[in-house]
């Protein structure tokens, strides 16, 4: 039908970009995680391993990225799974739209402003202060892993939720009355039933959930007040304050190895036990 | 299961709730609250440095979005006649685009423009007809904001536009060619018209994409400030009423856009479900 000139002309900016603009500058990072600091920060020409071997220099970082993320995850998990459930199994298909719209509205407005107001509605003055009115005196929410959960949750609540909703809708109901039929309790039901063909759904729910996670910088930033700090805080402090790029591009790159792994071998352990991932569509 | 449910609800609006009635609040203090008022929107609409920053981010959010629209929907059509190594290829970047970490993106495009201008500037400099000092200087701004969300923006269009060609009916675009209509012709009178409301929602997600993107504009912005770099820094210093007006602003300008896209993806997805 078309030329493969034409082909490639409607190729070339796509092309351009992706390589200009993701294939080169991830190259300048690893390249660069072997250099040497320049004496006004920056960048100075050198192959050495010293970045990688500085590495535990930020290892609280790594150490809460890799606890607060899979921490997250599962508190996302926890919360979300019950309300995919009733929108899925529960709810009436006439009211169903808009109550998935309703869910995910809020993921694709800005994560900034929202994250915001949590430090109203944490802080001193906010539910504190009710708590203290209440007679719980002294509570300090603001600047710990709590607070920092509680914004995990509220930001990627909506990412956890479609997927197991997906999952969840296409499961055949006459399952559930064959196993009430067959004398099953409602609970063990869900358990041999429900749960296990809802596994792809929660598989990549959680999948979606922990990478974005791994490269959070916000939420820890708003509302871990530098006491909770994930990698992202780091690498800002590394480019943006001390202008350490050898060191940081380390450490970038180091991120992205630890995700791929965590990835791959959770797509392999999870993935195979769910049977095939689901096509998930977030619109 | 109700109660759970609502009370989810309540957790992912309440917060959103908040900011706005606080935004109407007429106490100078960000935290209580005395009677209705406008004034804080009239303050952030006379703060030069909010209304900057505003455009800035308008420029960026809606030149990427012209751009990730138009280049996302060229490969997506492309994309189709190729296959092999070469597929796998693109499929690759484009998944790998959306999937890295915005932080990483940020750095990444940040060093390697900022190295880049330290090769590309000298070079312009001694070649410049006019001389040395007139030689444009390229650094970072406008055009490194623009290229960095126009990459994961058009990733963006190009998955969405994909899906739709997928669900295209085939059977269209034979007829046409049956009828004796030259490609360009099909391309205009069946494809397009079929495919026009993903590359609209594409376009429209694009731009509250960047509208509302920080941690990249945070490393690629130069000297120049988007609205999210403002609001963040704004928050640093503490809570204030004008952030809530702002964040009330941003909050209607992305529902309304989104609102927009969702509607355009679902009302052409439905006569293919026949």
């Amino acid at each position: 039908m078309k030329g493969t000139w034409i082909n490639r002309a409607l190729l070339a900016p796509a092309t351009l970009w992706l390589l200009g603009m993701l294939v080169l500058p991830l190259i300048v990072v690893i390249v660069f995680s072997f250099g040497e600091r320049g004496a006004a920060g920056g960048y100075v020409p050198a192959f050495t391993l010293a970045q990688y071997a500085n590495l535990p220099a930020r290892l609280t970082a790594f150490k809460n990225t890799l606890i607060m993320a899979p921490l997250g995850t599962l508190a996302a998990l926890v919360v979300a799974y019950p309300l995919a459930y009733y929108l899925a199994v529960r709810v009436s298909p006439r009211w169903r739209t808009l109550l998935l719209i309703l869910v995910i509205v809020p993921f694709w407005t800005s994560i900034l402003i929202r994250t915001y107001a949590w430090i109203f509605i944490l802080g001193g003055r906010g539910l504190p202060l009710l708590l203290d009115m209440v007679g719980i005196a002294d509570v300090r929410l603001m600047n710990t892993s709590f607070a920092v959960l509680v914004g995990i949750v509220y930001g990627y609540l909506p990412l956890m939720v479609f997927p197991i909703y997906v999952s969840l809708e296409k499961l055949d109901k006459r399952l559930l009355e064959a196993s009430s039929d067959l004398g099953a309790l409602p609970f063990a039901t869900f358990r041999q039933v429900t749960l296990p063909l809802s596994l792809p759904g929660v598989a990549t729910g959680c999948m979606l959930v922990f990478i974005l996670l791994m490269g959070e910088f916000l939420i820890p930033a708003l509302l871990g007040g530098g006491k909770v700090f994930f990698v992202g805080n780091a690498l800002v402090d590394l480019f943006l304050q001390s202008r350490n790029w050898a060191y940081g591009s380390a450490v970038a790159a180091t991120l992205v190895v630890i995700m791929l792994i965590t990835v791959s071998l959770y797509m392999r352990l999870a993935m195979r036990r769910a049977g095939q991932r689901d096509d998930v569509s977030l619109f | 299961m109700r109660l759970y449910a609502l009370a989810v609800y309540l957790f992912l609006y309440i917060p959103i709730g908040v900011i706005v009635l606080f935004s109407f609040n007429a106490g100078r203090h960000a935290s209580d609250l005395r009677g209705f008022s406008t004034q804080w929107y009239g303050k952030a609409l006379a703060n030069p440095i909010v209304m900057d920053s505003l455009t800035t981010s308008f420029t960026v959010a809606l030149a990427s979005a012209v751009m990730a629209s138009l280049f996302g929907t060229m490969a997506a059509l492309a994309l189709q006649q190729v296959k092999g190594r070469m597929r796998v290829f693109y499929d690759a970047m484009i998944y790998v685009s959306i999937m890295i970490p915005g932080i990483v993106i940020g750095i990444a495009t940040l060093i390697a423009l900022v190295t880049v201008f330290e090769v590309v500037n000298p070079f312009l400099a001694s070649i410049w007809p006019t001389g040395p000092e007139a030689a444009p200087k390229l650094n970072m701004g406008l055009g490194s904001l623009i290229a960095a969300h126009t990459l994961f923006t058009m990733s963006l269009v190009i998955v969405i536009v994909r899906a739709r060609i997928a669900g295209m009916d085939r059977a269209l675009i034979e007829a046409s060619t049956d009828l004796y209509a030259t490609p360009w012709r099909t391309f205009w009178q069946v494809t397009l018209p079929q495919i026009f409301p993903a590359i609209l929602a594409g376009f429209l997600l694009s731009f509250t994409f960047s509208f509302d993107d920080f941690i990249i504009a945070f490393f690629v912005a130069g000297s120049q400030t988007t609205l999210p770099i403002y609001v963040f820094s704004s928050i640093r210093r503490g809570v204030t009423p004008e952030i809530n007006a702002i964040g009330t602003m941003v909050l209607a300008v992305s529902l309304t856009l989104l609102i927009t896209a969702q509607f355009m993806l679902r009302k052409r997805e439905k006569p293919t479900r026949r």
